[in-house]
């Protein structure tokens, strides 16, 4: 092995980190539009549903009377709605969050099966004050634009 | 009135700090002024010790639960046991940032009080840039966070604490995590001395590697305590979760860990000066980024903190004013740093430079992953980005900078070549071909926690070749840390690739008396009972699992519910055996009478924890080690001083 | 230009502050609202707080006259700073329900003594079921429900002194 010039050492020393760091960003964001999982609202999600292989969140209020227990004692299924009526069955088997409760909100972390169902790994309930996701802050100011109307100044 | 006293105490700390970045840059400019050279490390001492009566004002209060601070009624309850009342002290925004200040007054002062192997003029610009922080932070903490408030009048009960946050680990884990992340901030002024002095030598490293060492252990003890008190208090059986808190304290330890080698070079072979004095700057600038991310609430995250844009936007402020001109200051002089030595490609040195720039590589990668929703929220996308990211991405780099992890300690200093070292690189090749059948053979696994066992082994084996052919007793203590510290990387990446390749999971609902099954163990629900505790009642399963006819081992999870404030958890129960731990969670009733069961049973998970341990005590092997040495120096040279003076009569 | 390079951590840092101020200044709604706003009360009947009150259910609210609905407890803090407004309300003519959360009576009994009792009733909500139900995530929250028991108008926080005039419209437009 070489000793390289000085000049020629901090160069080479310089490339490497900046290819190196290059790599890591383009890699990163490369990757990121890849794996990164987006959020959809129920009518965002039948209009376009995601691939089946992506890990999405859903997000949208639980259907009144919609929660069914399975037979199985720990799959449930229900629906999520919004405001514009759109509804996405959603199943999954796990331990529910404490507030999980029909007529709240609700964000499922999962995939869109082919068939249409949502099968969630996770789901993070809107009242656990400990995690109010922020893209559901969002869906309520949108549903609280209804709420505006009779509802006179806001604080 | 004791109130007062603290909040009175917070305001002097901060005149002295003030005080002190006067005194700093005054003496540089007037080094013949002694009064004025001679007070910066007495009013560096003095700064620590009103920041810390103030701290300890608040413990009290919180102690004896005065209600009528707001703080204390906010987070607290007298029905709380006094370990939770006084550990809520920094459960909370305005105690943690008192706490966070505490430990950088108190650093300052450590380095005042003991360091003088620095250039007196190097030593003032660092004492002057610590004032000038920890001013910043007082300033924040009077201005936006008073810890110690007032009510109109006293409240009749407290607020409770985050039932979450009533745990022995995490207790413990912010103070640790805070030495850790605040530790750095001595680097940081170190860096910033030597821009301002442009003084970077291996005596400078040398006189930085212990305080970077010192942060360096108690924020891997942090992490390590983060990550296993997430893992058992979550209850979702993940040991990380990549969360912006949790990656507010990695990217620092990224950083520190980079510092620490190429600051080791620096010491040893006169080296990546610039490099060095950037990684200085960049890893307290993790730290404070870490506390802004945490702080301000623009990235929601698992871990509840209190969410104010305005405290945000006074951080922000202190951010760009501190990293912004330590970038510049770097900018307008990292150029005129005389050029270091030379070394070859095949070094220890070219290794090192490898570990720094792919360790910067992952520091990269975290840093764009846990900000990318906010870029893209800019654009208007709404995204979160989770292990699937982070766990790709970030083994990409990983992988090759533990393999060169394996073979750099091997590598003499300046200039070496692959072919002396070949004896011990066949060997590892070998460790690793076997590793690589055994595992692929036997069990089939996926490609990435393949990689991670392969590269266990070869790294155990490869981190005590430095021992082989010496006399152990003569071996440095550094050495000793060093080896540790890498064996103590191999033991972790075995449980993370063990758990991540093993773990078997069962999810069922059962009536007592049912019985399953979940790796090799058969655990039975025997009974669910009500318990109480002090301030909450749970529902407690009694689970008894055993493999085949061995005694059973008996595990209670609950599902937890708090009065005050009203919150209910679930808390997992454990049983762990050499290889491994069984994981129970109970979750709620079925309508027949069943109860959901989660189980898992995850080999050889508790390496990842005893790999962080090892790793923290490397680090303070290796600081005893360097820390002896110096007093060693030290006396032969008063000795040698003594004699010279006797020798040469006056 | 070799010099250059030596910005290029200046530059990122500034960007990527840039990005976080931009963040910083969007304004952010943290509250929840409720999706009950113009629906009628759902179903329910609570026990009274402490002994001697009197109880609540849905059905008191459709008897013409519209009222206030305050869900607090005696452990909120923010439920003690509203305190002396609902005074105020009281005094004003309003009526009002307090519905306390996973509270015990004793403490009620404190609370009140202390800061007095602007309720026509308590009740006590040991679970949050009717809290959860009206779609209300924190404590306190207040609600409008009109003459025939529905939900008119929803305040999310402690009730300030600028707040008392926006319920008293709210409860007159209520009457309407």
């Amino acid at each position: 092995m070489t000793r390289l010039a000085p000049k020629h050492q901090r160069l080479i020393l310089a490339a490497v980190a900046l290819l190196a760091l290059t790599g890591a960003g383009l890699g990163g964001a490369y990757a990121l539009r890849s794996q990164a999982s987006y959020f959809y609202l129920p009518a965002q999600m039948l209009a376009d549903p995601p691939a089946s292989d992506r890990s999405v969140r859903l997000g949208g209020m639980v259907e009144a009377g919609s929660i069914q227990k399975q037979a199985d004692g720990v799959t449930i299924a229900f629906t999520v709605t919004d405001q514009h009526g759109a509804r996405v069955p959603v199943r999954y088997a796990g331990i529910v969050p404490d507030l999980f409760v029909e007529n709240s909100g609700v964000v499922a972390e999962g995939r869109l099966l082919p068939g249409g169902v949502f099968e969630a790994d996770n789901l993070l309930a809107k009242h656990d004050e400990n995690y109010v996701p922020r893209e559901l802050q969002d869906m309520h100011k949108e549903q609280g634009g209804a709420a505006l109307v009779t509802g006179g100044p806001q604080t | 009135m004791m109130a007062e006293l603290g909040l009175a105490a917070l305001w002097l700390a901060a005149a002295l700090a003030i005080l002190q970045l006067v005194t700093g840059i005054w003496s540089m400019r007037a080094p013949e002024l002694v009064a004025i050279t001679g007070a910066v490390r007495p009013v560096t001492i003095l700064q620590a010790v009103f920041a810390a009566l103030s701290f300890t004002v608040l413990l009290y209060l919180f102690a004896v639960t005065d209600l009528s601070v707001e703080l204390v009624a906010a987070n607290s309850h007298t029905a709380k046991p006094l370990l939770y009342k006084i550990t809520g002290a920094w459960g909370n925004h305005e105690g943690s940032m008192l706490l966070w200040v505490t430990v950088m007054a108190l650093s300052g002062a450590l380095i005042a009080g003991v360091e003088y192997r620095l250039p007196e003029r190097t030593m003032q610009a660092v004492l002057a840039c610590q004032g000038f922080v920890a001013a910043g932070f007082y300033a924040f903490l009077l201005f936006s966070s008073n810890p110690f408030a007032r009510l109109p009048q006293p409240l009749a009960e407290g607020n409770g604490l985050n039932p979450l946050l009533q745990d022995v680990g995490l207790a413990l884990h912010p103070p640790t995590l805070y030495i850790g992340y605040v530790g750095l901030s001595v680097a940081f002024s170190f860096a910033v001395g030597a821009l301002v002095t442009r003084q970077v030598t291996p005596d400078f490293a040398r006189a930085m590697r212990p305080w970077v060492l010192g942060a360096w252990v108690f924020l891997t003890l942090g992490i390590t305590a983060g990550s296993y008190w997430a893992y058992y208090e979550l209850g979702w059986g993940g040991w990380w979760f990549w969360d912006p808190v949790e990656n507010a304290s990695l990217m620092p330890w990224l950083a520190a860990t980079a510092l620490l080698h190429s600051v080791s070079v620096l010491a040893a072979r006169d080296a990546l000066r610039t490099w060095t004095l950037m990684l200085g700057v960049l890893a307290f600038s993790m730290s404070m980024l870490g506390t802004f991310l945490v702080r301000s609430g623009i990235l929601t995250s698992v871990h509840a903190f209190a969410v104010d844009p305005q405290r945000g936007t006074f951080i922000l402020i202190l951010l760009a004013i501190y990293i912004g001109g330590a970038l510049l200051l770097f900018a307008l002089r990292a150029g005129a740093v005389a050029e270091g030595e030379r070394f070859s490609v095949a070094s220890r040195e070219s290794a090192l430079v490898v570990n720094n720039v792919l360790l910067t590589a992952i520091l990269g990668i975290v840093l764009l992953g846990t900000l990318y929703p906010l870029l893209a929220e800019a654009f208007g996308e709404r995204v979160s980005v989770g292990p699937p990211y982070f766990n790709l991405v970030g083994a990409i780099f990983a992988l090759p900078m533990l393999a060169v992890l394996a073979i750099g300690p091997l590598l003499r200093w300046r200039r070496d070549s692959l072919q002396r070292i070949s004896r011990p690189l066949i060997v590892l090749a070998a460790v690793g071909g076997a590793a690589l059948v055994l595992t692929a053979v036997l069990f089939g696994v996926g490609f990435l926690p393949l990689a991670g066992l392969v590269l266990a082994a070869v790294l155990a084996v490869a981190s005590v070749m430095p021992l082989s052919g010496r006399n152990l007793r003569r071996v440095p203590l550094a050495v000793w840390g060093m080896v540790a510290a890498h064996l103590g990387v191999a033991a972790a990446l075995f449980g993370m690739a063990s758990e991540s390749a093993f773990t078997s999971e069962r999810l069922v609902a059962l009536a007592p008396g049912q019985a399953t099954q979940v790796g090799p163990w058969q655990v039975r629900f025997a009974a669910v009972q009500p318990v109480a505790g002090p301030n909450w009642t749970a529902l407690e399963a009694r689970l008894e699992a055993r493999i085949g006819t061995g005694a059973p081992v008996v595990l209670t999870p609950q599902a937890r519910s708090f009065w005050a404030p009203a919150q209910q958890t679930t808390e997992a129960a454990l049983a762990t055996s050499w290889n491994g731990q069984l994981y129970a969670v109970m979750g709620g009733a079925a309508d027949d009478g069943r109860w959901q069961i989660r189980l898992w049973w995850k080999p050889f998970v508790t390496f990842i924890w005893y790999g962080g341990g090892l790793i923290a005590l490397g680090g303070a092997l290796s600081l005893a080690g360097r820390v002896a040495d110096d007093l060693k120096r030290r006396r032969v040279r008063a000795r040698g001083a003594r004699r010279r003076a006797q020798m040469v009569p006056a | 230009m070799n010099r250059l390079w030596l910005y290029l951590p200046l530059a990122v840092f500034f960007l990527l502050l840039g990005f976080a101020a931009y963040q910083l200044s969007q304004p952010k709604d943290e509250f929840v609202r409720s999706a009950m706003i113009g629906q009628p009360l759902p179903n329910f009947t609570l026990p009274a707080a402490m002994p001697g009150g009197q109880g609540v259910s849905a059905s008191d609210f459709a008897d013409g006259q519209p009222r206030l609905l305050n869900f607090w407890a005696s452990w909120c803090l923010p439920c003690v700073a509203e305190a002396p407004h609902l005074d105020t309300l009281r005094d004003e003519g309003a009526t009002i329900i307090g519905i306390a959360i996973r509270d015990r009576p004793e403490d009620i009994a404190r609370f009140i003594g202390q800061h007095g009792n602007p309720y026509a009733a308590i009740a006590s909500d040991d679970i949050s079921a009717v809290q959860l139900a009206l779609g209300s995530s924190g404590l306190p929250e207040t609600f409008v429900i009109d003459g025939r028991g529905v939900v008119r108008y929803q305040h999310i926080g402690d009730v300030r002194a600028e707040h008392v005039p926006v319920l008293l419209a709210e409860l007159r437009k209520a009457a309407r």
